[in-house]
């Protein structure tokens, strides 16, 4: 089984052309475009059920109620989470990881305490430690990132140490790298420390299984997983998050309100303060049906062999010139393919090769990815990254290997 | 539909292919600045040496970037070597007015009016007409990419500190 040829069709935003050229997406590690279905759900949604959750007993509520639940319990057994109380629907990764260090981080770190991430995490695995840095005073450690692309584990113990928490990244957004999650998961907990997995990048693209991973929290953004802006997953394990203080404060998160205080509500809605954002649970919801109609395991088989495919072609066709960062092996990485293009007038900016692209209809993100310690490590200051996903196909790939060329006979003297 | 040879002018990639006042000056005597565009990593160091008569002596420009910050950097070390401080501050006004006045005319196409352009720019103060910007005039073709903007905007706003720190306006 693979995904079928005629994928594009279900996604309108590829349908167009710009600049005469019909538009190449290579930036779905950015955000991910939208199948048909889950604009119609989102649409049939307001269409239909809209109404505001878990406070009317009129028909529309429990219907807007039930759509919030069912899209996530759909979360719930995407990511095979023993319950689906503890999927809770944040704003985004980001939203998660902030939660993540406010709450429980909040409640569990002191002054001195460590927390450890690796050079290749996220602008959002990384300010909201340093916050906690200058407000709590913990001890920020760094995994470091090899001359390959993978982490560098040597010192793995060393670092542990002492540690309450390992919060990193499954898959690389600049590396493409896939992480050993289990065994990250092992070492953490072997020092007494608790696992976070920032999953942005994996839970689009690889099947995914919390408890496999061995994780405490697992985060994930919908708008890179074929869902909408606006809905992210914070999960973790029901008794860590019983034990959490809430985040927000408001509606929603309460049970009892007095002028001497309130109390919280039941996991998760005790993290979900405010009205929820139901129309885009709806689409995430959406967004899963379609993914598990391809089959993840399609998913993942399409992505290597379209990077396998990439990386030769690119390769084949630009030489010395191009240098991919990351592992070499297509098995060990997702699709994400960032990239340094040299021509013979010397290193083109790219800035200067996104431009280019555009004007062959071709979408790439060129900059520091949110990823700037990884960016130090690898010694630029910019780079040039085209991802991939479901609706890639090799001809997306011929035509960026083209316009490629166009850069360098540009640039080139 | 905006062409690549609106942006890319065959004069813009001569000054990045063969950038004029490439360097560094001692400090002191010369003041050094530097410009960083958070967005992209570029990155552009401007020295200047200002002799006694307020004169602009000297110029060398470091750092990193697309071709568009580059050759911006190049013909403005180019455009204001030899000339006083006040003229220098004039160019800077006449050309970030050129980095913005033009995004009026370009009309059309609602992508156009992006929020990256002009937020610095003082609009009333346009005196474009007056001041000969020769060779830089061909970056003009940059205000129909937006986010390009602030790549060619980088040397100047730089420039500008470096006056104010060789030279402070009384
Ligand atoms: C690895 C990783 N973590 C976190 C994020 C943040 O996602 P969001 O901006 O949706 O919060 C991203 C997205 O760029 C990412 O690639």
């Amino acid at each position: 089984m693979s995904l079928p040829t005629n994928i594009k069709d279900d996604f309108p935003v590829l349908q167009q052309s710009f600049h005469g050229k019909s538009v190449v997406y290579l930036d779905s590690g950015n955000t991910s475009q939208k199948p048909q279905a889950v604009i119609n759900a989102m649409s049939r949604y307001y269409e239909a059920d809209n109404a505001n959750v878990h406070r009317g007993s009129y028909e529309l509520a429990v219907r807007a109620t039930a759509a919030l639940e069912d899209a996530r319990a759909k979360v719930a057994r995407f990511i095979n989470a023993p319950s689906t109380s503890e999927v809770v629907f944040t704003k985004n990764a980001t939203e998660s990881l902030n939660l993540l260090a406010r709450s429980w981080g909040g409640a569990n770190l002191r002054a001195g305490d460590a927390v450890v991430i690796s050079e290749m995490e996220h602008h959002a695995n990384i300010v909201p430690w340093h916050m906690l840095v200058a407000e709590l005073g913990i001890e920020l450690r760094w995994i470091p990132v090899d001359d390959r692309g993978h982490l560098d584990l040597t010192d793995l113990d060393r670092l542990l140490d002492g540690a309450k928490l390992l919060s990193v990244t499954a898959m690389s957004n600049v590396l493409g790298t896939l992480n050993d999650i289990p065994r990250l998961a092992k070492a953490a907990h072997d020092a007494g420390a608790l696992l976070a997995v920032d999953a942005s990048q994996y839970v689009p693209h690889v099947a995914t299984d919390v408890q496999a991973m061995g994780a405490d929290f697992v985060v994930f953004t919908g708008h890179k997983m074929l869902g909408p802006m606006g809905i992210g997953v914070f999960w973790s394990r029901a008794e860590i998050l019983e034990a959490m203080p809430p985040f927000l404060g408001g509606g929603e998160m309460i049970l009892q309100v007095t002028k001497e205080g309130f109390t919280t509500n039941e996991i998760p809605w005790k993290f979900e303060a405010g009205t929820p954002m139901v129309a885009e649970a709806v689409g995430l919801g959406a967004a899963i049906d379609y993914l598990n109609e391809l089959g993840m395991d399609n998913v993942r088989k399409h992505e290597v062999e379209l990077t396998a495919y990439a990386m030769r072609k690119l390769t084949e066709t630009h030489g010395d010139r191009i240098t991919i960062h990351g592992p070499s092996e297509p098995s060990e990485r997702g699709g994400v393919l960032s990239f340094v293009y040299t021509g013979s007038g010397g290193e083109i900016h790219p800035h200067d090769i996104a431009q280019v692209l555009d004007q062959a209809g071709v979408c790439v993100r060129a900059g520091h990815h949110c990823a700037k310690p990884l960016m130090t490590v690898l010694g630029a200051n910019a780079t040039s990254r085209a991802s991939l996903y479901v609706y890639n196909d090799e001809s997306d790939i011929d035509q960026l290997a083209a316009a490629l060329t166009a850069a360098d006979d540009m640039f080139s003297f | 539909m905006n062409g690549l040879e609106d942006l890319y002018r065959e004069i813009i990639l001569d000054h990045y292919r063969t950038p004029r006042n490439r360097g560094e000056l001692e400090t002191p005597p010369a003041v050094r600045a530097d410009g960083f565009n958070p967005l992209c990593g570029d990155e552009i160091v401007v020295y200047i040496d200002v002799d006694d008569a307020g004169v602009i002596s000297d110029v060398a420009i470091g750092g990193q970037g697309c071709s568009i910050s580059q050759s911006s950097a190049s013909m403005m070390s180019a455009a204001i070597k030899g000339k006083t401080v006040s003229t220098a501050r004039d160019l800077i006004v006449a050309f970030k007015g050129l980095m913005s006045i033009h995004e009026t005319d370009i009309g059309g196409d609602g992508s156009e009016s992006g929020g990256e352009a002009g937020s610095d720019i003082d609009m009333s103060f346009d005196n474009t007409d007056d001041m000969a910007l020769g060779d830089l005039e061909a970056l003009k073709g940059v205000v129909k990419f937006p986010v390009r903007i602030k790549c060619a905007t980088l040397s100047w706003n730089t420039l500008a500190e470096a006056l104010e720190e060789a030279s402070p306006i009384q």
